[in-house]
């Protein structure tokens, strides 16, 4: 192992004959200006350059085999079915084109739940990152019991949303619910949770930030464990405060991590989909007698199996798709943008 | 030296704590979702898909101790929207549904539109065992027997005695049903019991009001060739009924919601429509509360609301055990024990004639004679409404637009207008 001789191309320990570590390109040009040339490769030496330049792609091509399969298939076949007329039940339909899309585009439903998605998302997402990069500051410090503090942190992300939704149902219960109970008993009107549009996109952000605050958190103080403390000495021999500390040397050193959490959790929370819909009080479950709370993910449930239409159904998974896209780009760019911002200082 | 391990073997320990922590949080998560119907130990296991209270609990241990070779097991869920939902998914997707499948009345129409999907269980020996219309209900164009009944849904009124002593209301069942015999009668009494109770309504939500209304309509949403007409003077005067009596006698609660189940132990209400399997209903989510009662009389004469159907899909394997099973739960004999424990009335002919339902006694209900009582109310019923493919549907947007009007997102003609719109929706 420690002295490979020259002719062992048996390369799956990670390096080349040469001892070198493997990469693709760079040991294929080594193989090809010497060997190349002149004499023609054993069979064994030709294996291993075949080894040694398609190895590494195998090794990876699992997550796209399984990607293409779950993730690139059911995207281009939506888009087939988003241009035919295509029952839940009948099955597929004539050529459309691009109806579908028009006839989400003039429902009046769609506008509101695209609206209601926005704002639940605005008032989950935001708050849930600045508590969590907080909450990381927190745990980044000397704390008795660290570990118990970091893990019990993530506890509320392994209770699933089922349960959650059971939970807050009857925090946020119209009449009998604890805390219209408890505002009742203090002489204030109870709060309209499911009737109210506002309120009930408040009452749905809290299920999710719950959920998910811990779990950002943890990302965060992965993020800052990896600072290097010397910066933080450097900071504190030339003055610095805790807060400018902060400001100055870990939110500039957590870009990366920061960019990574916005982007998901946008694509999470404009798919939200689960919480809302427990949280509906009506049979029909499309998020409010009135969709005070229903979000484009309903929508999509509500025209694919309670309308019963996989074709505006599949159409409106299209604009949602475009529509993460958009703003997933938009937040690239403001984070990207506030970070050089703070660094500027 | 001797510090540092004890501190870090104090940390291992409460990370392994965490971890064992999360573990069991996760697999408690998870839950147990591991389906049956397999044939390992020579077996067949029978799904049969249930929601609200069908009273098949005994029935089922009943049949899984005298049988070695089929087992039946319940899948339950709360309400029929929710077993309606993962009905259509299910039938799209060609798998995953139970080997029998429970259907709601007022749906079983839309599923005989799908009767491919669902085998034929016409069988000669059993004819004569339902009641004419229920059996009706339950055939296809084609002749196809698509649904077993189980149950016919003849309402009463409930009523807690205890809030009417208290609002000088007569207590008595007989007399209570005096002041009933007609909608209008049956409004003007709401209004003398709110204005004694200011915190109790009169009925629990506008939804169940407009149902036990719509079920005395001949065509309430779709006439006889199933056409959809949802702008009919008939259905409009119930709509108006039911938004114009909201503020005053409603709870305002969504039916079957969190408010509704807890308005049954806070005093929310006093009155409700009750088809035989609501008793069940309410004895489980009044579980502890004293003074129900049910009066032999309905509103502007009977009405039927419900009563449910068991369906074999064709998807499954298992089709005929699951014929089997589901005509043995539909037999008189079993329905009979079904309805002494949930109430369910019997929709088969045999049963209606058994003493244990003519005699049968609600101890929940003040020893009501519910037997005899629901008797008379199935015998009241002059109507059955036609209700066609899309009935369940229309129902669901009907009942959303009379919401929008309870809880004051919508004046009455802004929601109705907004109900045709979502009719149209419906295709």
């Amino acid at each position: 192992m420690s002295q490979p001789k020259p002719d062992d191309a048996d390369t799956r320990s990670g390096r080349d004959a040469s001892g070198l570590p493997l990469r693709g390109p760079r040991s294929t040009k080594v193989g090809s200006s010497k060997a190349g040339t002149g004499r023609s490769l054993t069979r064994r030496q030709r294996l291993s350059r075949w080894d040694a330049r398609f190895a590494p792609y195998v090794y990876i091509s699992p997550f796209f085999v399984v990607f293409a399969l779950v993730g690139l298939f059911p995207l281009v076949y939506t888009a087939w079915v988003s241009v035919h007329e295509w029952g839940l039940l009948s099955g597929k339909g004539e050529y459309v084109g691009l109806q579908n899309y028009r006839e989400v585009w003039e429902n009046p439903y769609f506008l509101k739940q695209t609206v209601n998605t926005l704002s639940i998302f605005v008032l989950s997402s935001g708050p849930q990152i600045v508590i969590a990069v907080v909450l990381a500051a927190m745990l980044d410090t000397h704390l008795r019991g660290r570990t118990f503090w970091r893990m019990s942190i993530l506890l509320p992300y392994v209770v699933s949303p089922v349960a959650v939704a059971i939970i807050f149902g009857s925090l946020y219960g119209d009449k009998y619910g604890l805390i219209n109970q408890a505002l009742n008993t203090i002489g204030i009107d109870g709060i309209g949770w499911h009737t109210n549009r506002f309120a009930s996109h408040v009452a749905i952000a809290t299920m999710v930030n719950w959920r998910w605050t811990g779990f950002n958190t943890l990302i965060f103080l992965a993020a800052m464990q990896a600072v290097p403390r010397d910066l933080y000495e450097s900071a504190e021999m030339d003055g610095a405060s805790k807060v400018r500390q902060f400001l100055s040397v870990t939110l500039p050193m957590i870009k990366p991590t920061m960019i990574f959490v916005v982007i998901t959790s946008t694509i999470g929370g404009l798919q939200i989909f689960a919480e809302p819909r427990l949280f509906d009080e009506t049979t029909a479950r499309n998020g409010g007698a009135d969709r005070q709370f229903g979000t484009i993910t309903m929508f999509i449930y509500d025209q694919g199996w309670q309308l019963r239409d996989l074709g505006r159904a599949s159409a409106t998974a299209w604009m949602l798709f475009l529509m993460i896209l958009a703003l997933a780009l938009v937040n690239l760019m403001l984070v990207r943008r506030l970070g050089r911002l703070g660094g500027s200082k | 030296m001797s510090h540092l391990t004890h501190t870090r073997s104090r940390r291992t320990g409460l990370a392994l704590a965490a971890v064992a922590a999360l573990v069991l949080g996760v697999t408690t998560a998870c839950g147990d979702d591991s389906e049956g119907g397999g044939d390992e130990d020579g077996t067949t296991t029978i799904s049969v898909a249930t929601f609200n209270e069908f009273g098949y609990e005994g029935l089922i241990d009943e049949w899984n101790e005298s049988h070695d070779d089929i087992k039946i097991k319940q899948v339950k869920v709360g309400t029929w929207d929710d077993a309606k939902a993962n009905l259509y998914t299910k039938l799209a997707a060609g798998s995953g549904l139970s080997d029998i499948e429970a259907i709601e009345g007022d749906a079983i129409a839309a599923v005989l539109a799908e009767s491919d999907a669902f085998t034929d269980l016409s069988d000669p020996a059993l004819d004569g065992r339902w009641l004419d219309f229920a059996v009706e209900r339950g055939t296809s164009q084609d002749g196809e027997l698509i649904g077993y009944a189980t149950d016919v849904g003849p309402e009463g009124i409930c009523y807690r005695a205890d809030l009417f002593e208290q609002a000088g209301l007569p207590t008595d069942r007989a007399e209570v049903a005096a002041l009933m015999g007609t909608w209008d009668d049956y409004f003007a009494t709401g209004e003398k019991f709110v204005a004694a109770m200011p915190d109790t309504a009169w009925y629990d939500s506008s939804e169940g009001l407009s149902q036990a209304m719509l079920n005395q309509v001949e065509n309430p949403f779709e006439t006889d060739d199933n056409t959809i007409d949802t702008d009919n003077p008939e259905l409009k005067a119930v709509w108006d009924t039911v938004t114009g009596n909201a503020e005053t006698l409603s709870s305002g609660n969504s039916q079957w919601g969190d408010d509704w189940t807890a308005s049954f132990q806070n005093d929310g209400f006093a009155t409700m429509a009750c088809p035989g399997w609501m008793l069940g209903v309410i004895e489980g989510n009044a579980e502890g509360v004293e003074g129900w009662d049910i009066a032999d009389v309905f509103p502007g004469g009977g009405g039927n609301w419900g009563g449910s159907y068991l369906t074999v899909p064709a998807q499954g394997d298992n089709i005929d055990a699951a014929k089997e099973v589901a005509a043995w739960l539909t037999a008189p004999e079993q329905q009979v024990k079904a309805f002494l424990d949930k109430k369910t009335f019997p929709s088969q002919v045999e049963a209606l004639s058994m003493p244990e339902v003519t005699g049968a006694v609600g101890e929940f209900f003040n020893d009501a004679p519910i037997g005899e009582i629901l008797a008379n109310r199935a015998k009241a019923v002059t109507v059955q409404p036609h209700k066609g493919p899309k009935y369940s549907d229309i129902l669901q947007a009907f009942q959303a637009g009379i919401l929008r009007v309870v809880d004051g997102s919508q004046t009455p003609d802004e929601s109705w207008d907004q109900f045709q719109t979502d009719v149209e929706a419906l295709g």
